[in-house]
């Protein structure tokens, strides 16, 4: 008897939606919690550590984050890191969009043409990573070796040897890397277009550029939203390219805040310092992802 | 009714194990007889079994004679090992995450100052030290320091080896260059490199982020003019001193002759620079010439070795890799797991498995110098010297996690490539590093 109008309060309960709601909601919510909150929470605490490799460290306040801003090391990391995503999000955009409206047309082998176009994106990032790395080698580049045979250069070129170069040349690699994503994106977003709103464009006598300019161009916009804040999440926090190409070098040119935060915490083991590091990119990313929720909300 | 069934699953497992281990032990008492039964030194737990987690060998024979000594142990003694193989640089992060959560693999073979990072995480392994130690003619110098903490005053790692590194040259190009026989001291290195660039024949050293060729080379040279980052006390910085700015001046000289590009290498370049002819002269493991052996005979044959010069502070100031085992305190088999370890130095399981690497790795024990293996190819014999005239990582003050984090973090080839590829002036580009290695020891 009590177990039953036990049974029946509890399904009343359920059929209101503040109840069902969250019931239904949580198992995700406790996966999140677990798996991506406690981590991050977990980071951000070892920040205000000095927890070492196999000891647990005690809390010493922002004495990590005053340490970092005396670093020499740590300033040329948070340079080349703003230096390394403002300028490939800007080309992987500009670049993307071009490639997608190209690949708009319809040409003999537009279909292949599309596919060929993801490879950069579909190939694992190490295994392209290792490609650069040969292509920018100090000695077998075939860069340097087709400039040299053509007479144009004496010496080969120090791609990854020099600060400047090796910055442009991990730029110029993970350009590459990136621009399918915009691409197929903005591929995806021409195709939604209504096709009677460029007709209508048309027929009131628009150029091309125009067209593009008042019509193609403000439909995109939400998705440009959306696709350069992914993107600068990935840049910023971009590991394996780095890594495999210079590990930071030459003279900590090239490390960004991952690389030097995994530098630090694990092979040489100042985990709190690490996190310190890491966590770094949390103010950006956290913006970041709050500008993506609202475009996103704001096209739904 | 979760916990019964994981008591009945343990409980069958532990049944069949010491079934499993009685069956081997007469089996092996059988066959044995004559020869006297396995009597293990450190009395094993029943129902052991051990994880290892040890780098991938850089041969594959390697990889075979410890996997086939393995399989032989637990034939005897009944106690199932598995082997975890990674990439070697890997080793350090896995364990530190071992030693941190309190749980993972039994023994680990890692790097440098691995053990030191966490001694009191650590078995106590003296008893096996001194064992060994007595029964092998003694450890190298550099051997206890990696194996022996101060901190915590016993023997925390079993030293295994050096992958030591040499100076890769060609000979005929040397001969070319007027040098019959290789320098042994820093000025005859430099005018030999001078010689072979004037002839078209560039040397190379890593300048870049290269974790093993670049701190090998760079940190030789700076011990060799008695400079060192930090004093004995592990607190007073001493890189920014007339020494280091003759090895950085020195190094400057030594650039002059090297190929282009250098600034950017990482561990593998020198070995295709030197294969393709591109340089005559390198710093590298044995790794190039087994390459050249396979793949370049010519090469090969032109090829030899030699120890790095000693310099004005006149001994030997090598500094190469060096792996060690140890035993985490969690192992719920503290004992079988320091059997294993025995079992595995003892000469009847070494003695194959060293001489199956070729050379790669030069034992921490003494009495491994009298294998044929060092003495069979004469090109071979360097790398069995370079051992007893290496010094550790953050010579001069104690190796723990400000040395390691030292090294991790390129100070001192940092310095080396300010000072040789970006022309800063040795005083400057010393005290660049004296700054950063202020902050690690503060």
């Amino acid at each position: 008897m009590r177990a039953g109008s036990l049974f029946r309060g509890f399904s009343e309960r359920l059929d209101r939606s503040r109840w069902l709601g969250p019931l239904l909601t949580s198992p995700a919510l406790l996966l999140l919690a677990i798996f991506l909150a406690y981590p991050l929470f977990l980071g951000v605490w070892l920040g205000f550590t000095n927890a070492k490799i196999g000891w647990p460290g005690r809390w010493i306040g922002l004495e990590n984050y005053r340490l970092l801003f005396s670093d020499p090391v740590f300033r040329i990391t948070a340079f080349n890191t703003v230096l390394y995503t403002g300028v490939t999000v800007v080309f992987k955009l500009t670049l993307g969009l071009t490639l997608a409206l190209l690949l708009n047309q319809r040409f003999p082998g537009y279909r292949l043409a599309r596919s060929l176009m993801l490879l950069p994106w579909i190939v694992p990032t190490v295994l392209s990573a290792i490609a650069w790395w040969w292509i920018l080698d100090p000695q077998f580049s075939f860069i340097n070796w087709s400039l040299e045979r053509l007479g144009l250069i004496d010496q080969g070129i120090n791609f990854l040897g020099d600060e400047w170069l090796a910055r442009a040349s991990l730029i110029v690699a993970n350009i590459w890397r990136g621009i399918p994503f915009f691409a197929i994106g903005f591929l995806a977003g021409l195709q939604a277009i209504p096709k009677e709103l460029l007709e209508a464009a048309r027929v009131d006598g628009a150029s091309p550029w125009q067209t593009f300019w008042h019509v193609t161009w403000p439909l995109l916009l939400p998705l440009t939203t959306i696709l350069t804040t992914f993107s600068t999440i990935w840049t910023f926090t971009d590991f394996q390219l780095v890594w495999v190409i210079t590990r930071g070098g030459p003279a900590n040119a090239t490390h960004l805040f991952v690389t030097l935060a995994y530098q630090r915490a694990i092979p040489g083991g100042a985990l709190g310092e690490g996190a310190a590091i890491a966590a770094f990119t949390l103010p950006l990313l956290l913006l970041l992802s709050w500008a993506a929720l609202r475009a996103l909300r704001r096209q739904l | 009714m979760k916990g019964k069934k994981v008591d009945r699953r343990t409980f069958i497992k532990l049944g069949a194990s010491l079934a499993g281990a009685s069956a081997a032990n007469r089996f092996i008492g059988a066959r044995a007889q004559g020869s006297g039964q396995y009597e293990p030194r450190f009395p094993i737990e029943k129902g052991a079994r051990l994880r290892l987690l040890r780098w991938s060998g850089f041969v594959k024979s390697d990889e075979e004679y410890w996997n086939a000594n393995t399989r032989r142990f637990t034939k005897l003694t009944g106690v199932p090992v598995d082997i975890e193989y990674i990439t070697w640089e890997d080793v350090r992060p896995k364990a530190a995450l071992a030693a941190n959560l309190g749980a993972g693999p039994d023994i680990v073979m890692g790097w440098y100052d691995d053990p030191h990072l966490y001694p009191q995480r650590l078995l106590d392994v003296s008893d096996l030290a001194e064992y060994l130690g007595n029964k092998y003619g003694g450890w190298y110098d550099v051997a206890r320091i990696y194996g022996y903490s101060d901190v915590v005053g016993h023997w925390i790692a079993i030293p295994v080896g050096a992958p030591v590194a040499a100076l890769v040259y060609r000979q005929s190009w040397a001969q070319e260059a007027g040098f019959d026989t290789f320098p042994t001291d820093l000025d005859g290195l430099l005018k030999l490199s001078q010689a072979l660039k004037k002839n078209g024949h560039p040397t190379g050293f890593a300048l870049g982020h290269a974790v093993g060729d670049g701190n090998v080379w760079v940190h030789w040279l700076l011990w060799s003019f008695g400079g060192k980052q930090v004093e004995a006390d592990g607190k007073t910085i001493a890189i920014n001193r007339q020494e280091t700015w003759n090895a950085l001046e020195y190094a400057k000289e030594l650039y002059q002759t090297m190929v282009s590009g250098v600034a950017s290498w990482l561990d593998s370049n020198n070995n295709r620079a030197f294969l393709s002819g591109a340089i005559s002269l390198t710093g590298n493991g044995i790794s190039i010439y087994y390459a050249a052996k396979r793949d370049f005979p010519e090469i090969a044959k032109d090829l030899n070795h030699a120890n790095f010069p000693v310099g004005p502070v006149g001994r030997p100031t090598e500094f190469h890799l060096f792996t060690e085992a140890f035993i985490f305190k969690y192992t719920r088999y503290p004992n079988a797991a320091k059997e294993y370890l025995r079992f595995m130095l003892e000469k009847d399981q070494a003695a194959p498995w060293v001489e199956a690497m070729n050379g790669y790795v030069t034992p921490a024990l003494k009495a491994y110098r009298d294998l044929p293996v060092w003495t069979r190819d004469p090109k071979v014999t360097p790398y069995r010297d370079g051992i007893a005239r290496m010094l550790y990582n953050g010579y001069a003050g104690p190796p723990g996690p400000k040395a390691a984090a030292a090294l991790s973090e390129f100070v001192v080839l940092d310095m080396f490539a300010d000072a040789c590829v970006r022309g800063m002036s040795p005083k400057a580009a010393a005290k660049r590093a004296e700054d950063r290695l202020r902050r690690i020891y503060s």
